[in-house]
Formats: structure tokens, C-alpha cells, sequence
């Protein structure tokens, strides 16, 4: 871990100016992945500003009938709110099948979007990674790569996105609220918040520099059927090799989005609309242009078959 | 002491103390956190400063340079020490790679240097400042590829045979000719390897996780090139080893340098994700076994070939030794051959040998009893010998595995079995039922105990025997009472430093029987000093509830005790191991769901039955055994070092890239032992139980996967998209 200095912001716009001022500086909430990550000198901050203290812990109604979510609530309380179970299920179930109890009490909302990826060669800081050290290279393509992207990944990145919470958050038409250094505050639908590697990996999402995340918001409930289905090796505390988050309504139309298998949640709207068809139909519209490697080939048969495990649950 | 008949009646058979289900006697120390573990002992010196290891970044190759200045003027640096200034450095005898490279590399994150710092974050801190230049070498890495370079061993006894295998074979019935693999297998215990060096003058004290303290401490000595008698190992408390911990590793050496260069008291730790790469694990291995058999179900020739790889000088995994003993045939050879790989060190992880071996061969008998029509568990009855197959006049000591295959099946309601796989379904569960033998040889080692009485009428035993969360201060502290007439509180024990008695110590499941037998030969011997300082006549005195008696004569222990008494001694073996063979015997019984669309495979019960000698404590041997069978459930499902066979190293190289089962993935375990004594095995009848319980689990649980699904993988660890591809079609 390097030496960095801290300080406790006051006000989210103070915050975000004190990030985009101070070079080096990071925002730090839970920590449970920042920390981590400094400790093995994957990530560097010269600064943290916490976040902690901001009253962004709330969750609210908003007028058009949906949620309002604070950027600091816990994974654990997200996932516990009454109205997140009765009505928007696929979050309260996404949640709970990722990390353990212990790291959800500290996780917050914010930060699981901007979990950083799981690739273990990102992870050992001996081996070159486009995604740590831009223009080093990236080991995982012809290494060992089961847990890897099998679409929207590039020659120079194949890592996923490890979240369970943001394929339910992409399924349910998340918008993302941030505030800017300048106090300007705007709504990043999330489909739009997560970059595709393309050649720089190292750039994950399309916040600005300094910009805070301040609540993400659920617009108001669609109905249908919630499942989260999340496929593993062990039964629990592992990322996904694949899963699929699903609304499914009474007349067989619904909204897919798939985690385990890109850069970011992986939904395609024109696939949803075959979803009366079946699970094959979607997932080859959904996979077109998949290119896996041969670790995780089975990645493209696997969505296809817990898609189908899924519509098979949601019609029962 | 030496045992060389076997045993008759003796105090141990009264069982008021021993055999009784014990919860351990440190229990309440671990549960409530005091119980000190080597890297927080703060209370054996002031002013310690800790030590940060620095992992070399290549698999093979050399340094051309290291430039420590950025390193060294950091802050709070102490020393940094390399293989350039840590003097004259040997090897022990139990390491193949050593243990501080450079300037060769041997394999990957092989220690080239330790910083010492005031704070761990400042040796942190600075070990990333260390500048390596390196220049990589081409090595092996890949253990398929190697294959055919693989050599028969030096050392130990690679190849056997009996009678004329390829004959036997090819005039069998029925055949199987088949290859399965295992994965290099990490030990992934819960205490990192932990070390705190303090030196006196020349002498060197070592607080430690270890499970064999005088080996610890002859490698020790002779690495740094001083004195054994100027070691001193200290390890009372071991939070898990596996073999992990049988031998001396990189913490205790550099922590040993770093406090003789930064002249403190020095603190090392292995970090989590340095340990996969830096220290030993279970090698993977390629195993052709081939089987014929005669209609009526009897095999009539059998043979395992197993390849492994491990560095320049290092051993195989034995994965053939079961295959010499467990099943009768006529003609028969196993072939043991060893590939040169430059991956981290391969060495013994729990159960070496037979963990990996019966993974394969009980597939493989779930493969011949299907091919035979028989159920597997009557194809491994009829198979069944009470001598050594390839040395018929040797019988073995004790042999059960018919009776526990009876008893499990029994148990587990085997009869509902569908012998057709594929057919039984539980809502989107496909159901099966697998069965394997499970098979573990005893071995006996040498053990030494000093007891002493004193005026409370308390017997303290010292030994060096380690307690790697089996139990064995409890089972000692059975021993000592039992021997002496004793209730378990009035005895203390006292473990893990080499001050003590050199004992066997905890490993290759000889801990148990071997290092209470020692505590027996010493108490015989306390037992003689009280009834020779009472002036009672030794053969006809009774220890019996804190009093001795001889005839009308009667003292209590406490008064015998006067000053104080004290006797020391040690079990040694003759040939019984020679005449006999000994091993432990069981019956794993699995089944599992697999998921009809996803393939996701969940174990849902498991029973084992085990034929293990005399069980000292039936709790602390239950805890053993359902441990095992968790770890074998690891190792059939998710356990594999993924190698990068570009680069050299283990590429999951943390707990959360290594997989072992979490809570969720083990559903209720059942343990019978049946009531053996083995007077064959030392004067306390017992043998070894905890490297029994995970031989066999794997392939348990591959053959209840087949019988689920009707796909037959030969390649662990049995991961979903093995089964994917060939499940019948999914609906959706």
C-alpha cells in the first residue's frame, strides 16, 4: 500500500471538486474493493476523499413512483427495503447472491457499480494488464481464461464486469445520479455507464473526472415475474460463471440482462423482443458475435440453458 | 520402548478415558481467540519488527540485477535481505527448491528477498520498490506435454508386479483401459505460514507453524549452516496445515535473516496470494488404468500407471500405491514415472498418494462393475483379498472393507439406487448415488513423551507433537490419564517445542497412534517410578481414580508425587510393518443433484463408514473425517491450480480464484467407524483416520454424478461445462 493522505468530505459537490482538484484522488465508501486493491498495489490513490459522512444513505420515493436509492446505502439494507423486495424483486435477489453477509453490510450501492474486475491477471501485479498498466499487454487472452468476457471484449481486454447488483440495476432501467465538480448534477441511464474495453480497458465507465455518484434511481415497478439466477462452480461466495437476471410478465414478454460474460451488464433490447420464442432465440440474437475462448467456450451453451431454466420458472 | 509383538491386554483397554467422545481440551482457547498462533505472539519479544517476502516475478530464468536503494531508503527499512547478502546459505534436507533464490529462479514467486521495516505497511510498502531485472528462461509447465519425457524415480518403489499383466489382460472377459487426471491441488489452510525469529547471541528461537518440529529445525540449521542444537521451534498452536506445513518454508528462513541482519526480533507472514506459488502443493497427475476381468465379476488383472511432475531432484505423487493392495488379482503392475516441470514444488498434501490414486481407480471400478453388470458395491466385495495381493504371505493386520461397504450401503439406502444413470429425477434435479472404497495405509513412526507427576497429583506431558487442529492434545491428555488412573483435567499438556521429546509428529495420519503410543511408553515408565518409590510391587499396582493400590496398600498420586516424578521415553517399532501389511479401510457413499439445465452439481448427503483401528476420541476423529470428505468434495468439484502453461505459475493464486467448498456446499455428513482394535498397529490398538476420510470422496462423488446424469468425466475437478455439452436437451 502506498502512502496516501485523507480527508472527510462535507458536501457531495465538495467532494467531487476536491477529486477533480487533487491529483491522485479516489472517492472511498465501504472499501471493500478499493482496499484491497491498494493493499496489493493494483490501485494507487494518492488521496481518498470519504464519502462516508454525505447523507446519501436514504431511500426514497420519487413522484414518477419509483426509488430513489443514496449512493451510500448498504448492499445488505438495499436488498432487505420492503418496497426493493415487493417490487423490484430482481434487485433484492441479485444482491444476495453476491459477495458474503459481512461485505454486504459494508458495500454500498455506489460502489458495487464500480466494482473492478475479477481477472486474476489483473490481480498479480507481475504480469502485464492493459486494465492496470495501459499499454502493458493483457496475459489473460491465451491464458487461463474461463472466467472471462465472451462478447464485447477486444484485443485488449477480456475481463467481465463482476457485479450481480448492476444486471439486476440494467435490467430494471437504472438511471445513475452524479454530481460534477462544477455542481452540475445529471442522469446516466446505466445501459450507457459502463464501457466496452475497446483499447482502453483501464476506462470502465463514462463518469468524468471528479464526478460523484449520488443515488441511482429505479424508475416505477413494471411487474412480472423477478428471477435472478446466478450459476457457479460452489454454491455460494463466488463471482458468476454466467448469470441471467429476468422480468418476465404474464404474456411471455419480458427483459433480460446477463452478467458473467462482458465487460459490462449484457442486454440487447431487440433479443428481449423474441423472449416468447424461448431461451435459443434470445440467446442468439443476444451472443451474436460472441468470441470466447476455448476456457470458456461453454459460457455461450450455458446462457442458453439457464435463460431456458428461467423462462421454464417464470411460466410454473 | 520398542513394539515388536503384537499388543495384549493393557492399561489403554480399561477405556474409561480413551475412546470416549472428548471435546477438546483447547477448545475454549480457540473459541474465544486466545489460543496464540505464532505471527501474534507479542508476548515472546519486544520491539519485534516485521518482514515483507518478495516473490520473484518470473518461473524460470535468473536475476541479472536487483537495485535496492529506492527500497532501502524508504521509510522505517531496516534491512533487506537477498540471496546476494545473506551469506553462505545450504538446503534443507525436505526442500527441493530453495528457499531464498537467486540468483536462479527455480519457479515462480520463489522468495528472492525480504524487507524489514518497523510496520508491516512500511515492509509492504517497500518490498514494491525493489527493482529486479530478470532473464527468463524457457522451462516445462505443461504435465500432458512432459509426459512423454517422464522418468522412473530414483528413490522409493516406483514400478511393481506380480504374475504376467499382459497376458492377465489380454485374456480377460471383460476390459477397461482408461486415463484420468487430477489437478495440482493447493493446501489453502486457514493459518498463512507464520514466523517470529528472535536471536540469542548464536542461538536461534523460532516461533512457528509447523506440523513436524524436528524436522523444522534440522532443515532450519542446516540452511543457515549453524548448529541444530542452537534451534530452538516453537509451535504450540497450528491453524491447519495439510502438509503444508510439514516442512520448512520461506517465513521461517527469512524471518531468521531478516532478524539477524536487522539485529530485532523479526515477524514473517505469507501473504495469501504469494502462498500458491511460493509454497508446496499436491502435484497433478495422468493415471492409465487398466482392468480385466472374467464374467463371473473377478478381477484377473489390474494395472495403474501414474505420470506427475515436479522441479529438477523432487519426488512423484505416489497415485499408485492403493492399486497394490486394495483388490486381489493375479497379474498385476503399477509404474510410477516423474516429469521435470519447473511449477512450484510438489509435495505431500493430505492423504499423498492415495487422495489422488483412488480418485481415478474408484472410477474406474464404477466403470468395469457397470461394464460387468454388477453393482459396484458387490463387483468390490467379490474383489475383496485379507493379503497382500502382490505378497500373498503377508496378511493384513485388520481388514473391514467388505463389512464397511455392507454397513454403508446399508445405511444409506444404496438398494433404491437406479442402477441406470440418467433416470432419477427431483423436480430440476437429476439424482445419483455413487459409491468408492476408501483406502489409506498406517504408518507408525517413532514418538518420545516426557511426563511428569507432581504434588497436586498432575501429570504434564511434554512432547514436541504438534496439534494442526486433530485433536492431539486431547487424545494425549486421554492417553496420560488413562495410563495413570487420572481424570482428564488432572493432566496438562504441552506441545510444539523442540525443547520437548522429539515426537512423530502430524502427518501422513501417523500423528494419532504414533505420538499417544509414545505417551504410553512414558507413562509405563512413570508408572514404574511410582510404584518404585512406594515400594508396591509394579506388576500387580492399580491406577485407579488419582490412587495407586497393591494389595491392602493404597497411595494417592499426589503424595506418591513428593518433589516430584519424572519419565521420559519413546515408542520405537520392530518389523510387525513387515510381516503385516497395515492399513485403514472405508466406504464413501454420495449423492448428488445436478442441475437438468445448468449442470451445477450439489452434493445432497454423504456417509462414510471407516475401519480405522481403535478410535481414541469419536469426536475429535468424527471432526477429522467430515473435514476429509469435505475436502474431497473440493477436490471432485471445484479444487484446481489453473496453470499457465505459458508463463509457469498458478494463475488462481487466492482464496477466491482457488475455490474450496463453502458451507453451502455440504449438506449432512454421517460417520460410522466400526469397532476394531488393531493390536497390530502399537500398544494403543489405533490407526490413522484423518487422511482415510478423503481418499475415495472424489470418485464417490464422480460415480454419483454419472449415475445422475449418464456422463462419465475422467478429468477433475468435475466442473459444470464437463457435463454441459452432453445433458439431454434442456426445455426454455
Amino acid at each position: 500500500m502506498k502512502s496516501f493522505t485523507y480527508e472527510r468530505a462535507n458536501s457531495p459537490t465538495e467532494a467531487a471538486a476536491a477529486a477533480a482538484r487533487i491529483k491522485g484522488a479516489k472517492f472511498i465508501a465501504g472499501g471493500t474493493n478499493l482496499l484491497d486493491l491498494m493493499k496489493l498495489q493494483i490501485e494507487t490513490p494518492m488521496h481518498l476523499i470519504d464519502v462516508n459522512s454525505l447523507a446519501l444513505d436514504k431511500i426514497e420515493a420519487t413522484p414518477e413512483g419509483g426509488l430513489r436509492i443514496g449512493a451510500l446505502v448498504r448492499n445488505t439494507d438495499l436488498a432487505a427495503d420492503e418496497r426493493v423486495r415487493r417490487d423490484y424483486g430482481l434487485l433484492s435477489r441479485a444482491l444476495l447472491a453476491g459477495a458474503s453477509g459481512q461485505l454486504r453490510n459494508k458495500a454500498t450501492t455506489a460502489g458495487n457499480l464500480l466494482q473492478r474486475t475479477r481477472c486474476p491477471y489483473f490481480y498479480d501485479t507481475n504480469q502485464p494488464c492493459n486494465k492496470r498498466q495501459p499499454g502493458s499487454g493483457c496475459s489473460a487472452i491465451g491464458g487461463f481464461s474461463r472466467q472471462h468476457a465472451v462478447i464485447g471484449s477486444s484485443e485488449a481486454c477480456i475481463a467481465t464486469h463482476p457485479s450481480d447488483m448492476a444486471i439486476a440495476m440494467r435490467a430494471l432501467d437504472a438511471l445513475v445520479e452524479t454530481v460534477r465538480p462544477d455542481g452540475t448534477t445529471r442522469n446516466i441511464p446505466v445501459a450507457e455507464f459502463h464501457s466496452l474495453p475497446g483499447d482502453t480497458p483501464h476506462i470502465e465507465t463514462t463518469l468524468t473526472p471528479g464526478e460523484l455518484i449520488t443515488a441511482v434511481t429505479l424508475p416505477k415497478p413494471i411487474g412480472g415475474k423477478h428471477i435472478y439466477r446466478k450459476v457457479r462452480d460452489r454454491a455460494s461466495y463466488a463471482f458468476a460463471l454466467v448469470s441471467v437476471g429476468a422480468i418476465v410478465q404474464p404474456d411471455g414478454t419480458g427483459r433480460v440482462a446477463v452478467g458473467g460474460v462482458a465487460h459490462k451488464p449484457w442486454r440487447s433490447e431487440a433479443a428481449e423482443s423474441d423472449l416468447p420464442k424461448g431461451a435459443k432465440a434470445v440467446t442468439e440474437q443476444l451472443l451474436a458475435g460472441a468470441r470466447p475462448t476455448s476456457d470458456n467456450a461453454f459460457k455461450v451453451t450455458l446462457v442458453e440453458r439457464t435463460l431456458g431454466a428461467v423462462l421454464d420458472e417464470a411460466r410454473s | 520402548m520398542k513394539f515388536e509383538t503384537p499388543a495384549t491386554t493393557n492399561p489403554i483397554d480399561q477405556l474409561k478415558v480413551v475412546g470416549k467422545p472428548t471435546m477438546r481440551i483447547d477448545g475454549s482457547l480457540k473459541t474465544t481467540g486466545t489460543a496464540p498462533y505464532a505471527y501474534e505472539r507479542y508476548d515472546v519479544a519486544s520491539n519485534q519488527a516485521y518482514g515483507y517476502v518478495v516473490g520473484a516475478a518470473i518461473a524460470k530464468g535468473r536475476i541479472k540485477s536487483i537495485n535496492l536503494a529506492a527500497a532501502k531508503a524508504a521509510p522505517g527499512v531496516l534491512a533487506i535481505v537477498t540471496a546476494e547478502n545473506a551469506g553462505k546459505l545450504g538446503k534443507g534436507k525436505f526442500n527441493t527448491a530453495k528457499l531464498l533464490g537467486g540468483p536462479e529462479i527455480q519457479h515462480y514467486h520463489q522468495a528472492v528477498a525480504v524487507v524489514v521495516a518497523e510496520t508491516f505497511e512500511q515492509a509492504r510498502d517497500a518490498a514494491q520498490l525493489v527493482e529486479i531485472d530478470y532473464a527468463r528462461e524457457k522451462g516445462f509447465f505443461d504435465l500432458a506435454g512432459a509426459r512423454e519425457l517422464a522418468k522412473k524415480p530414483e528413490k522409493g518403489k516406483p514400478d511393481s508386479a506380480a504374475g504376467d499383466f499382459a497376458s492377465g489382460f489380454s485374456s480377460a472377459q471383460v476390459k477397461l483401459d482408461e486415463t484420468y487426471t487430477t489437478p495440482d491441488h493447493a493446501h489453502a489452510m486457514m493459518e498463512p505460514h507464520a514466523s517470529i525469529a528472535v536471536w540469542d547471541g548464536d542461538k536461534l528461537n523460532l516461533w512457528t507453524s509447523n506440523q513436524m518440529i524436528d524436522w523444522g529445525k534440522g532443515d532450519l540449521a542446516l540452511t543457515l549452516g549453524i548448529d541444530k542444537e542452537n534451534v530452538r521451534l516453537i509451535s504450540p498452536f497450528i491453524g491447519g496445515g495439510f502438509g503444508g506445513k510439514l516442512f520448512l518454508r520461506s517465513d521461517a528462513l527469512l524471518a531468521a535473516l531478516g532478524a539477524r541482519a536487522a539485529k530485532r526480533p523479526v515477524k514473517v507472514s505469507l501473504p495469501r496470494p504469494l502462498m500458491f506459488n511460493n509454497t508446496t502443493h499436491r502435484p497433478a497427475t495422468i493415471q492409465r488404468i487398466r482392468i480385466g476381468a472374467n464374467t463371473d465379476g473377478k478381477i484377473t488383472a489390474i494395472a495403474h500407471e501414474s505420470w506427475s511432475g515436479d522441479l529438477p531432484e523432487g519426488g512423484p505423487e505416489t497415485a499408485v500405491n492403493q492399486t497394490r493392495l486394495l483388490y486381489s488379482g493375479a497379474d498385476r503392475m503399477t509404474a510410477t514415472r516423474l516429469a521435470v516441470l519447473d511449477l512450484p514444488e510438489g509435495n505431500a498434501m493430505r492423504a499423498p498418494g492415495e487422495a489422488p490414486g483412488t480418485m481415478a481407480l474408484e472410477i474406474a471400478m464404477d466403470e468395469m462393475a457397470e461394464k460387468l453388470g454388477l453393482d459396484p458395491v458387490e463387483f468390490r466385495i467379490r474383489n475383496d483379498t485379507q493379503v497382500d495381493p502382490e505378497k500373498p504371505e503377508r496378511p493384513f493386520s485388520q481388514r473391514q472393507l467388505i463389512e464397511c461397504l455392507r454397513i454403508g450401503a446399508d445405511r444409506f439406502g444404496w438398494r433404491i439406487r437406479n442402477s441406470q444413470p440418467g433416470k432419477t429425477r427431483d423436480g430440476p434435479w437429476l439424482v445419483g448415488m455413487g459409491v468408492a472404497a476408501a483406502f489409506r495405509d498406517n504408518l507408525v513412526m517413532k514418538s518420545g513423551a516426557r511426563v511428569r507427576l507432581d504434588n497436586r497429583g498432575v501429570v504434564t506431558v511434554e512432547t514436541d507433537m504438534t496439534d494442526i487442529g486433530t485433536g492431539s492434545y486431547t487424545i494425549i491428555a486421554q492417553t496420560a490419564a488413562e495410563m495413570m488412573g487420572l481424570p482428564l483435567h488432572k493432566v496438562e499438556v504441552r506441545l510444539g517445542d523442540s525443547a520437548f521429546p522429539v515426537s512423530a509428529g502430524s502427518g501422513g495420519q501417523w500423528g494419532a497412534n504414533s505420538s499417544t503410543a509414545g505417551v504410553y511408553a512414558a507413562c509405563v515408565k512413570l508408572r514404574e517410578a511410582v510404584t518404585q518409590k512406594l515400594g508396591f510391587n509394579s506388576a500387580d499396582a492399580v491406577f485407579e481414580d488419582g490412587e495407586v493400590r497393591s494389595g491392602n496398600r493404597s497411595a494417592s498420586l499426589a503424595e506418591a508425587a513428593g518433589d516430584g516424578l519424572v519419565a521420559e521415553d519413546l515408542m520405537e517399532y520392530g518389523d510387525l510393518d513387515k510381516k503385516y501389511q497395515q492399513s485403514t479401510f472405508g466406504a464413501h457413499f454420495v449423492e448428488v443433484g445436478v442441475d437438468a439445465s445448468t449442470a451445477e452439481i450439489r452434493v445432497r448427503r454423504m456417509l462414510a463408514v471407516c475401519a480405522a483401528g481403535r478410535i481414541l476420541n469419536p469426536q475429535t476423529a468424527r471432526s477429522q473425517v467430515i473435514g476429509a470428505m469435505t475436502m474431497g468434495v473440493g477436490a471432485a468439484l471445484m479444487e484446481e491450480l489453473a496453470v499457465d502453461k505459458r508463463l509457469g505459475f498458478f494463475v488462481n493464486h487466492d482464496l477466491a480464484g482457488y475455490e474450496v467448498p463453502v458451507h453451502a456446499d455440504i449438506p449432512h455428513q454421517e460417520v460410522v467407524f466400526l469397532d476394531e482394535t488393531d493390536p497390530i498397529s502399537s500398544p494403543m490398538k489405533a490407526k490413522g483416520v484423518g487422511e482415510l476420510g478423503i481418499c475415495g470422496v472424489g470418485a464417490a462423488v464422480a460415480n454419483a454424478i454419472y449415475n445422475a446424469t449418464g456422463v462419465r468425466v475422467r478429468n477433475y475437478p468435475i466442473t459444470l461445462d464437463k457435463l454441459l455439452e452432453r445433458l439431454p436437451e434442456a426445455s426454455g
